[in-house]
C-alpha cells in the first residue's frame, strides 16, 4: 500500500513537473490578485497593511480554487481515474497521495513566495511569519475540501464554476481564522486559539476529506 | 448480482428493515401520505393562526425593544427550520446512500428549496430587524455571515443536483455534499460563543433558567411547531409529485392516473 501511496506521488509529481504551468500558473494568479489590490484600493501604508492579510489569503483561497482542474481531471479523461477505483488499493489512500501532491504544487509555492507579498502589503515581520503559519496550515485543508468539491463535479462539462459554488462556502471557516490570526498578530495579540483551530481542523480534514472524495469519486464515475 | 442487491436481500430478512422498505416503497408512501397532508397542513395553519395572533396582539412588549421585537416570532422559527432542514437532508441523504432507499433520496431533494427558502426569510426578517435595532440592514456578524453561508450551501445543493442529469447520480452527489456541508451547522451554532460579536446570545435554549418571558415563550413555540408542520407538509407534497413522476411506467402510478381522468 505505501508503495502505491509513494509511487502514485512520484508519478503525479513528475507529470506536474513536465507541464510546469501547472504549478507557475496558480502562482501567477496569486501575485496578480494581490497586486490588483493596492491599484484598485490606495497604495496608502495603512490601508494596505490592514487589509493585506485578509487580500493575500483571498487570493489563495481563488488560486488553489482555479487549480483544481489538475487534480482529478486528465485521470479522469485518459481513464486513469477508473482503473484507481478497481485497483486491489483503498481508494482514500490514492486519493490523499493525489491531494498531497496537488498541494505540493500549488499550496506549497504560494507559502514560499507569502513573505514577498506580505513585505509589498507593510505587514510587520511578525505578521509575515503568522501568515506563513497559518497558510502552511490552511492551504492544506483548502487542497483536501477543494478534492471533495473536483471529485463531485469531475464528470460534468462544465464544472468550473459549479466547483466554486459548492467548495467555497466550505472554505469560509479557514479564511476567517486564518486572516484574524494574521490581523491578531499585526496588533500584537496572541494567535495560539485561531491556530489550534487551524490545526484541528486541517486534522479533521486530512481523517475525513479522503473519504468523503473517493466516495465522491465512485458517484462520478459510476 | 451486484453488492445493491446483496444488501438489499439481506435487510429484507430482517423484519424491522422490512417495514421500513415496505413502508418506504413508492406506492405505500403515495397512499400513507394523500391521507397524511390534509391533517399536518391544517394543523400548520391552526398553529401558524394562533401563534401569530397571540404573538402580535398579546405577548406583552419588550421593555427595551418595543414593539419590533415581534419580528422574532417569524425570524427565529425560520433560522430553527433553516438548519433543521439541513440536517433533515443530510440524515436523510445518508440513508438514501447507505441503504438505498430511494424514498430518502427524494425527501433530501424536495427539501432543499424549502431549507433555502427558510434560510432567506430568516436573513430577511433579521434585516429588517436589525435596522431599527442596529441601524443597519445588515452588519458582518458572525451569526449572520454563517446563516448566509448556510444559504451558499443550500443553493450549492441545488446547483449540483441541477448539474447532473441522472437523477440517481445527482442524489448520491447531493448526499455527500450535504454530508460534508453538515461541518457547516455546529459552525453556525457555536460562532456566537466564538465570535461573539453583535447579535443577542441565544435565549431561548438556557433551559434552567430562560431569559426569554414564558408570554413570549409561548407564542414562539406555536410558530416553531408551525413551522416544522408546515415544512412537513409541503415536503410530502413536494415527495409525492417526485415519486409520481419517478415512477410513471408502473402499473400503480397508471391506474392512479386512469382514476383521475
Amino acid at each position: 500500500m505505501y508503495n502505491a501511496f509513494f509511487s502514485l506521488i512520484k508519478r503525479d509529481l513528475r507529470l506536474a513537473f513536465r507541464h510546469k504551468s501547472e504549478i507557475l500558473n496558480p502562482l501567477f494568479f496569486f501575485v496578480i490578485v494581490v497586486t490588483l489590490f493596492p491599484l484598485g484600493i490606495s497604495p496608502e501604508k495603512q490601508t494596505l497593511a490592514e487589509i493585506g492579510p485578509g487580500i493575500i489569503w483571498v487570493a489563495a483561497l481563488l488560486a488553489s480554487m482555479l487549480s483544481f482542474d489538475s487534480l482529478f481531471r486528465s485521470d479522469f479523461d485518459d481513464g486513469t481515474l477508473e482503473l484507481m477505483l478497481l485497483s486491489e488499493y483503498p481508494l482514500s489512500i490514492l486519493v490523499l497521495a493525489k491531494i498531497i501532491v496537488h498541494w505540493l504544487i500549488t499550496g506549497f509555492p504560494i507559502i514560499i513566495f507569502s513573505p514577498l507579498l506580505g513585505t509589498v502589503m507593510f505587514l510587520s515581520n511578525d505578521a509575515i511569519e503568522t501568515l506563513m503559519i497559518t497558510l502552511l496550515l490552511g492551504t492544506p485543508i483548502l487542497s483536501l475540501i477543494g478534492a471533495i468539491g473536483m471529485a463531485l463535479v469531475v464528470a460534468l462539462k462544465r464544472g468550473g464554476m459549479l466547483l466554486s459554488l459548492l467548495v467555497l462556502p466550505l472554505y469560509i471557516p479557514v479564511l476567517i481564522f486564518s486572516s484574524n490570526a494574521v490581523g491578531s498578530s499585526m496588533a500584537g495579540l496572541s494567535i495560539s486559539g485561531q491556530l489550534y483551530f487551524l490545526a484541528a481542523f486541517l486534522i479533521f480534514c486530512i481523517t475525513l476529506a479522503p473519504i468523503a472524495t473517493s466516495a465522491a469519486l465512485r458517484v462520478s464515475l459510476e | 448480482m451486484n453488492a445493491v442487491d446483496k444488501t438489499k436481500i439481506k435487510a429484507k430478512s430482517n423484519p424491522v428493515m422490512k417495514f421500513i422498505y415496505h413502508f418506504a416503497s413508492p406506492k405505500h408512501f403515495y397512499r400513507i401520505s394523500g391521507k397524511l397532508i390534509p391533517w399536518l397542513g391544517w394543523l400548520a395553519a391552526i398553529l401558524i393562526i394562533v401563534g401569530s395572533i397571540d404573538g402580535l396582539f398579546f405577548a406583552p412588549v419588550d421593555y427595551q425593544q418595543g414593539d419590533s421585537y415581534r419580528i422574532i416570532f417569524v425570524h427565529v422559527p425560520a433560522a430553527w427550520m433553516s438548519m433543521f432542514i439541513y440536517m433533515v437532508m443530510a440524515t436523510a441523504g445518508a440513508i438514501g446512500l447507505i441503504w438505498k432507499i430511494k424514498l430518502a433520496d427524494v425527501v433530501a431533494s424536495s427539501s432543499a428549496p424549502i431549507g433555502a427558502a427558510f434560510t432567506f426569510l430568516a436573513l430577511v426578517t433579521g434585516s429588517i430587524w436589525g435596522k431599527p435595532m442596529w441601524g443597519a440592514w445588515w452588519v458582518w456578524d458572525a451569526r449572520l455571515t454563517a446563516e448566509l453561508i448556510l444559504l451558499f450551501l443550500y443553493l450549492g445543493y441545488m446547483a449540483l443536483e441541477a448539474a447532473i442529469e441522472d437523477p440517481r447520480a445527482a442524489a448520491r452527489a447531493c448526499a455527500i455534499l450535504a454530508i460534508v456541508g453538515v461541518i457547516n451547522i455546529p459552525i453556525i451554532h457555536y460562532s456566537v460563543e466564538w465570535w461573539n460579536t453583535l447579535h443577542q446570545g441565544a435565549t431561548v435554549t438556557k433551559f434552567d433558567k430562560p431569559s426569554i418571558h414564558v408570554s413570549m415563550l409561548i407564542p414562539l413555540l406555536l410558530m416553531a411547531l408551525g413551522f416544522k408542520l408546515y415544512y412537513a407538509t409541503v415536503v410530502l407534497v413536494r415527495a409525492r409529485n417526485k415519486v409520481l413522476y419517478a415512477e410513471q411506467n408502473n402499473s400503480w402510478v397508471k391506474e392512479i392516473v386512469n382514476q383521475n381522468n
